[in-house]
């Protein structure tokens, strides 16, 4: 017996989008990079979530981004979602894109993130959702700490 | 149905199904009342007043630790020490007997099931004193691997780290066999209590341990407080672990010395009201008695399997078999993560973990970063198996089109 997705439930499913999901199901830039410049591995201790973060950084320009690991719909969907999004910025674009996503995320009283989030924006929902926030942001502070350890 | 009797004694549970008790227990409505009254009636402090409430307080506080000696075949109360729970007990063995018993050089067994409690503190031990850690294997089934167990007892170890119940498998390890076992080989067993004391009839003597821990909250009882069951002759060799006052008999400026069991283990002013809740817990239990609460989560284990094994693309970790299985029940279901499980089912008001369970080992050990655990107690009944596999099948509508 199979069980299909009904097309009003997911419409109308605030934390798990359909977008989400796409992302979940089929990853963009789920690799390894061959030479990668920056490199940090990221984990949620509480649930399991582990997500590792690759950048070939050249003249201050993402120009590949990868990521790998293993978790939660949520956890992947939004490390899919930073890869697609921060693929080609520079670094300074990538760093005003983090910050703005974290603290949309983490400021409800927020309606609008400051920054353009594309498909990000899906992840609205996960703002209602406390536990659930620290699985949206673990690639994000991966990201971040791919970036203060610097080039390796 | 055990179920139907208990109903009205937990009305915060009406309109959930709540099935967490792995991770703690509802509080059943005599031990509110039990906390309650300790706070309104006669709020004083124990094992000090000469006035009537502190009186009254020091008995049902003395009460308490009687009845929970009862509730374990313990026949001597002053072997039971009152703790903050299970992870406090173990700390206090680690920190007095371990240090005082094992040596560089010296052996252990720790079972890889082991929660994080019974894991810890005996790593750090290990770790400081250069004591060499033999793993008890896990079998694919979620039981001991009783085979090695024979080769590391012929290591002649000093100390067996058990769990008596697994918090993620729900397994019944043989304690019984395995203490005799550590025994004939020369060592004692630090038997983690806490998943099985709350569900399966316990006796000391019977079981003939050497230290048994446990905790109230997964009993029915208040959170933040347990209990540590040490033989006497044991405890009594063992220092102190926390120092201060009601601990000692005589103060000087520069020494002092110790008071009895269980004194010498309780210093401090104790979690007074928990202490009583933890005895009202226990009454309630004695009240429909251990083999009838066993019998209940025997039927409802039944039940899930049959139930939830017949559905497509579930996958029941554990012996699955009532007889070597307490109410403890993890899965994977369609490959949904188990984040994702638990979020889906909160929506239709069913209540599970997710995650490791304190247990990261075992997950390593298996290739799982965590499971999805439904846990099962008195208050339980086939209902709530309806409810979780209605809420399994709407989280398989979510991502239907994704794995």
């Amino acid at each position: 017996m199979s069980y299909k997705a009904q097309e009003n439930s997911l419409l109308d499913d605030d934390l798990y989008r359909e977008i989400i999901l796409e992302h979940y199901a089929r990853p963009a830039h789920r690799k390894k990079l061959d030479d990668p410049t920056h490199r940090e591995e990221g984990l949620n201790p509480s649930c399991g979530d582990e997500v590792e973060i690759e950048l070939k950084v050249k003249d201050g320009v993402i120009e590949d981004v990868g990521f790998q690991g293993h978790g939660c719909s949520i956890s992947l969907a939004s490390a899919s979602m930073l890869t697609t999004l921060l693929h080609g910025k520079s670094l300074d674009d990538a760093q005003s894109l983090c910050g703005g996503f974290k603290e949309w995320m983490l400021d409800r009283s927020r309606s609008e993130a400051t920054v353009d989030l594309e498909d990000l924006e899906a992840l609205e929902g996960v703002r209602r959702y406390p536990v659930r926030i620290k699985c949206a942001l673990l690639p994000w502070n991966t990201f971040l700490g791919a970036l203060q350890q610097g080039e390796s | 149905m055990l179920a139907e009797l208990v109903d009205n004694d937990f009305p915060g549970l009406r309109g959930i199904t709540y099935l967490d008790s792995g991770a703690s227990a509802w509080t059943a409505a005599p031990v509110v009342e039990a906390v309650a009254g300790y706070y309104r009636d006669y709020s004083a402090n124990v094992h000090r007043g000469i006035y009537a409430a502190s009186e009254r307080a020091t008995e049902e506080f003395e009460k308490a630790r009687e009845k929970i000696a009862r509730f374990i075949g313990a026949p001597d109360p002053a072997c039971c020490i009152f703790t903050a729970g299970t992870t406090d007990s173990i700390n206090t063995v680690a920190y007095t007997w371990g240090e005082q018993n094992l040596q560089q050089g010296d052996k252990i067994v720790i079972t890889v099931m082991e929660h994080h409690a019974n894991l810890i503190p005996w790593q750090q031990l290990a770790l400081r004193k250069g004591v060499e850690i033999l793993w008890l294997e896990v079998l694919a089934d979620g039981t001991l691997d009783l085979e090695q167990y024979q080769k590391h007892l012929a290591q002649e170890p000093k100390l067996v780290c058990l769990t008596w119940v697994s918090n993620v498998f729900g397994t019944i390890n043989p304690v019984k066999e395995m203490t005799a076992q550590a025994h004939q080989a020369g060592a004692l067993v630090m038997l983690d209590g806490a998943q099985a004391v709350p569900h399966l009839p316990c006796d000391v003597v019977e079981l003939d341990c050497d230290f048994l821990a446990f905790s109230a909250h997964k009993m029915l009882g208040p959170s933040g407080i347990g209990l540590l069951w040490g033989r006497r002759e044991l405890l009594e060799a063992m220092p102190p672990f926390r120092y201060g006052g009601s601990m000692i008999l005589s103060v000087k400026r520069d020494r002092c010395t110790f008071a009895e069991l269980p004194n010498k283990f309780e210093g401090g002013t104790p979690h007074i009201a928990g202490a009583i809740g933890f005895g009202a817990a226990v009454d309630y239990l004695d009240h429909y008695g251990m083999e009838r609460v066993r019998q209940h989560e025997k039927e409802l284990l039944r039940r899930a399997f049959k139930q939830l094994g017949a559905l497509e693309g579930m996958k029941l970790f554990g012996p699955c078999d009532p007889e070597r299985q307490s109410g403890v029940l993890s899965f994977d279901f369609r490959g949904i993560h188990p984040h994702d499980m638990a979020t889906l089912l909160e929506r239709e008001k069913v209540c599970v973990r997710a995650g490791h369970h304190c247990c990261q080992p075992l997950m390593r050990e298996f290739g799982m970063s965590g499971t999805t655990r439904a846990s099962f107690y008195i208050y339980n009944d086939g209902k709530d198996i309806d409810k979780l596999e209605s809420g399994l099948l709407k989280a398989a509508e979510v991502f239907a089109n994704v794995l």
